[in-house]
């Protein structure tokens, strides 16, 4: 490992005291004058055609300023697929979509105010899960799909449900499986999930006369929400203006669009107003987006060495009423659908169904939670029938360097090491001992793992730029728009800018909530992608900023710009320390002494742009992934078999992260998504009565408490450089909440024999689970 | 309505509907610290410290309130001059998205005040009132308990 002046400490985090002292403001704590409240009418109904909306006793309310609904506003909406309306239109297409809003003087009159609009509906048939919607005779959620703007790496079927169907083929299908000794298939499922950020979503929206738009948001995505709401509302990007304060928590329920478009309508209606929209927690649930459900059936063909020759996969996502980032989902699981093996021969099919369910979006590591559920189970159970060790099975077959992945892409020594990974976990788990035996006979315990991989997913065209200005004292000013969601982003963006500068980090300022009227263009706060992508535009930042003031000093000290370094304090000749241009002196330009001065203000600009390329729309093959980040996970549990309850003693996390950049934020976002994993794993599932949501609300719908914790967890750092990250880092913020589940089911089987393949691991279906095996 | 109160360490009169909240008083009167997570006494990010108990303030009315002494975030310590907790937490990397933070900075708080030196289980059912999304809780425990280490040696 090099020496690093700011990386792989514990830098505090810059935001620190702002958040312990109650001082950082969120989207709720602002407040302007003349300020109007917004509430939305939603639907009752999942799915069902509006016949009327009569809005009028709500506009003669004392102290509504202005009422919309689809007839004012018909705006389409979306990232990828453009399919989602700001407002109901025609039909509504869940429970809960929004019909209808206002802005009044008051919270409170703007909610009495929508109990008096009236909507006549007219039922349509449901479509209730997956199986309704891929019927023959299915009810069509949207009639209009192939009407619809679409990037064109998505597949959209004509006639059908299915809003993206994609293939990925690689080697021999038919071939590999008649190769096969044995051959394995089974189906696994998992349901809708939920976010729950603890800040609510929230927008303040205020058109102006002259129609110039300013909108702040509690938002992943700035400069992609300017552009879907000048797409939305037909307006130029510089006429939008999007400020962004500080994130309680995103998880991808704040990327790209959301709920903004709801506050700009009315904004649009009450001109010169501010308009706030903030969410209750019944509205986060009901109306921003979930993770979708999935089904997967996995079919997979094993020589006699025990090496995987081929693989079918078939996952269907329910996508819900609208599959706007959704579509994007499907593509994720699609190009990795096997997971980090190494596969002769594959054939994957990846399917997104529309429903009258929430709408499907970015959900932390999206697809891939959903995949590795599958493919991780899978392979336990192929391990265990074929009588393998389960970490030996995996270590024999998974990617190594020289092995080609799912997509046709090369694995080298720098994309990181999956065994390191599978080693470390085991070492912890003090994997092949069985477990401390308990003292009561019906208590069992078992150990499971499971591995896993993610690339960043985004479009060969998201791009990041970064700028750092100097200061007269050659203190630093470093710009981006990366946001500060919880991940500790601005931290590890100012050590990286620092350590490039020569600085010790307490001479920067991080200008990190962004203003897209004065901050750099950033693409998304997405996909993990934000260390490594602006970490790498910031390099180029500092080095352009270098160039520029070489540039100046090289006229003053009469040497060729190369002939000159630059540490945090000077520029000097290199070979020759002494002569040298204090920093503070050159900066703002060089004054001789008669006065005149030459260059100016320094400021550099960096861009960072990924090498990918769509991906062949027949076999899936190319190159989407910037880069790979490896892991594995482990779970040492108990179960009583008397009453199924399941108990976590241990969970372990092991990632190839290449340079760290900062440790304890770092490990924030392990053991953060650790737990978050285990939430999806034990407790979380949104479930429907008649296409309706039956538990949108804390009691209902239980997230991991301190109470939950396991009695142990840990995680372990892998540090093998990326060639392309900035000072050998990659991507860690979704990974840590991919393969819980499948660590735990693994780890149950282990203890009991059970195997269950639809989540939650519940202690209800554990104990029905051990009932149905006697 | 008049309320009086006690807030922060200073005596004062709110005027308040009788169906208000507390924290709706508490929002509107500037104290932006105590956020709303969830209205339903649920999340515990709305806390706020009544008479050295810790209370969700969203579940109860302004009225409530009068005649008490309640301490808000805002009177814990300040950015430039944190309490022990508030730095223990800054420097264990308990801070994250920090909409959770100032609720589980008064949860350890009044958990402080009353054990010297909680054990984990204390401290668990202390802070299983508080939700928190992004932490996983572990370092949030650890801040726990090297702010009780820290305060114990002063």
């Amino acid at each position: 490992m090099k020496n690093f002046i700011n990386l792989g400490r514990d830098v505090n985090r810059l935001d620190g005291y702002d958040k312990v002292s109650g001082n950082a403001k969120y989207i709720a704590d602002y407040e302007f004058p003349g300020m109007l409240y917004a509430k939305v009418l939603r639907s009752p109904h999942p799915h069902a055609e509006i016949i009327s909306i009569n809005t009028s006793a709500a506009e003669k309310m004392e102290g509504v300023i202005a009422v919309t609904h689809s007839g004012k506003c018909s705006h389409k909406m979306g990232l990828y697929l453009v399919d989602r309306p700001v407002f109901a239109t025609g039909k509504v297409r869940f429970k809960g979509e929004p019909v209808a809003a206002v802005a009044a003087l008051t919270e409170d009159i703007a909610a009495a105010a929508i109990k008096k609009i009236k909507v006549k509906y007219k039922m349509l048939p449901l479509v209730d899960n997956i199986e309704d919607a891929l019927d023959k005779n299915a009810t069509l959620v949207h009639p209009d799909l192939m009407k619809y703007s679409y990037l064109p790496i998505y597949y959209p079927k004509k006639g059908t449900n299915i809003f993206n169907h994609f293939p990925l083929r690689k080697g021999d299908i038919k071939k590999g499986f008649k190769q096969s000794y044995k051959i394995y298939e089974n189906e696994f499922t998992l349901p809708q999930i939920q976010h729950v950020p603890m800040e609510p979503h929230g927008a303040i929206a205020k058109w102006d006369r002259n129609d110039k738009l300013t909108v702040y948001s509690s938002v992943q995505s700035p400069f992609t929400l300017r552009n879907l709401l000048r797409l939305a509302f037909g307006l130029s990007h510089k006429d939008v203006r999007v400020i962004a304060p500080y994130v309680g928590g995103g998880f991808g329920g704040k990327a790209g669009i959301n709920m903004e478009p709801l506050a700009v309508a009315l904004a649009k209606e009450a001109k010169g107003k501010w308009i706030k929209l903030i969410f209750s927690r019944e509205e986060v649930f009901l109306g921003t987006t979930v993770r979708q459900a999935m089904r997967a059936r996995v079919k997979t063909g094993i020589a006699k060495n025990g090496r995987i020759i081929a693989e079918e996969i078939e996952m269907i996502f329910d996508g819900g009423a609208y599959a706007e980032y959704g579509t994007n989902v499907v593509r994720a699981a699609g190009y990795t659908c096997i997971g980090p093996y190494d596969i002769k021969n594959v054939k994957g099919d990846t399917y997104g169904v529309y429903t009258n369910h929430l709408v499907g979006g970015a959900f932390r590591g999206f697809g891939h939670g959903e995949l590795h559920w599958a493919v991780e189970s899978q392979m336990d159970i192929i391990a265990n029938d074929l009588k393998m060790d389960p970490a030996e099975f995996r270590r024999l077959n998974v990617l190594k360097p020289g092995s080609i992945n799912s997509m046709g892409e090369k694995i080298t020594k720098h994309t990181g090491d999956m065994v390191a990974c599978i080693d470390a976990v085991a070492k912890d788990l003090k994997w092949g001992k069985p477990s401390k035996k308990p003292a009561k006979p019906y208590i069992k315990r078992g150990k499971g793992l499971a591995v896993l991989e993610k690339a960043p997913a985004m479009p060969a065209n998201a791009t990041s730029c970064a700028r750092v200005k100097f200061n007269e004292d050659a203190t630093v000013i470093v710009q981006f728009s990366g946001m500060e969601i919880g991940q500790g982003c601005i931290t590890a963006l100012t050590q990286i800018a620092a350590e490039r500068l020569k600085m010790d980090v307490s001479k920067l300022h991080a200008a990190g909530l962004p203003d897209t009227d004065f901050s750099p263009y950033e693409w998304q706060t997405v996909a993990s992608r934000i260390t490594w992508a602006v970490g790498n535009a910031i390099i180029n930042a500092v080095d352009d900023a270098h160039e520029k003031i070489k540039k100046v000093a090289s006229k003053v000290l009469k040497v060729k710009a190369s002939q000159l370094d630059i540490d945090g304090e000077k520029v000097f000749v290199i070979g020759n320390k002494g002569k040298s241009i204090a920093l503070p002196l050159i900066i703002m330009g060089y004054q001789y002494p008669d006065g005149h001065t030459i260059g100016g203000p320094v400021e550099g600009v960096g861009t960072f742009t990924p090498h990918l390329t769509n991906l062949d729309a027949k076999t899936g093959q190319g190159h989407a992934a910037a880069e790979w980040t490896f892991g594995c996970e482990g779970a040492e549990i108990e179960v009583d078999t008397r009453t199924g309850e399941l108990k976590i003693l241990n969970l372990v996390g092991a990632f190839d992260l290449g340079t760290v950049i900062n440790p304890s934020t770092a490990r924030g976002q392990i053991i953060g998504g650790m737990i978050q994993g285990l939430g999806s794993a034990v407790l979380e599932e949104l479930k429907y009565k008649d296409g309706k949501i039956a538990n949108p609300s804390f009691v209902d719908y239980k997230i991991p408490t301190a109470a939950d914790l396991p009695d142990k967890i840990k995680h372990i750092f892998i540090q093998t450089p990326d060639d392309g990250g900035p000072f050998g880092a990659r991507a860690i913020g979704e990974h840590p909440m991919i393969s819980i589940p499948p660590a735990i089911a693994n780890a149950i089987y282990d203890a009991t024999g059970v195997r269950i393949k639809a989540l939650p691991l519940t202690d209800e279906k554990i104990l029905s689970s051990l009932k149905e095996k006697k | 309505m008049d309320i009086k109160v006690t807030i922060n360490g200073v005596k004062k009169v709110f005027n308040a509907d009788p169906g208000e909240k507390l924290l709706d008083l508490l929002r509107r009167e500037g104290y932006k610290g105590a956020k709303r997570g969830c209205s339903t006494g649920d999340c515990g990010s709305c806390a706020v410290i009544i008479n050295g108990k810790l209370v969700n303030s969203c579940l109860i009315f302004a009225g409530q309130a009068d005649g008490h002494t309640i301490t808000t975030i805002e009177a814990i310590g300040t950015v430039n001059e944190p309490h022990i907790i508030q730095r223990t937490f800054v420097e264990e990397g308990a801070v994250q998205c920090g909409f959770c933070t100032p609720g589980m900075i008064l949860a350890t708080k009044v958990l402080l005040d009353k054990e010297k030196d909680p054990t984990l289980t204390q401290i668990r059912e202390a802070l299983s009132g508080n939700l928190c999304r992004c932490t996983g809780y572990v370092k949030i425990e650890n801040a726990v308990i090297r702010s009780a280490e820290k305060m114990r040696s002063e």
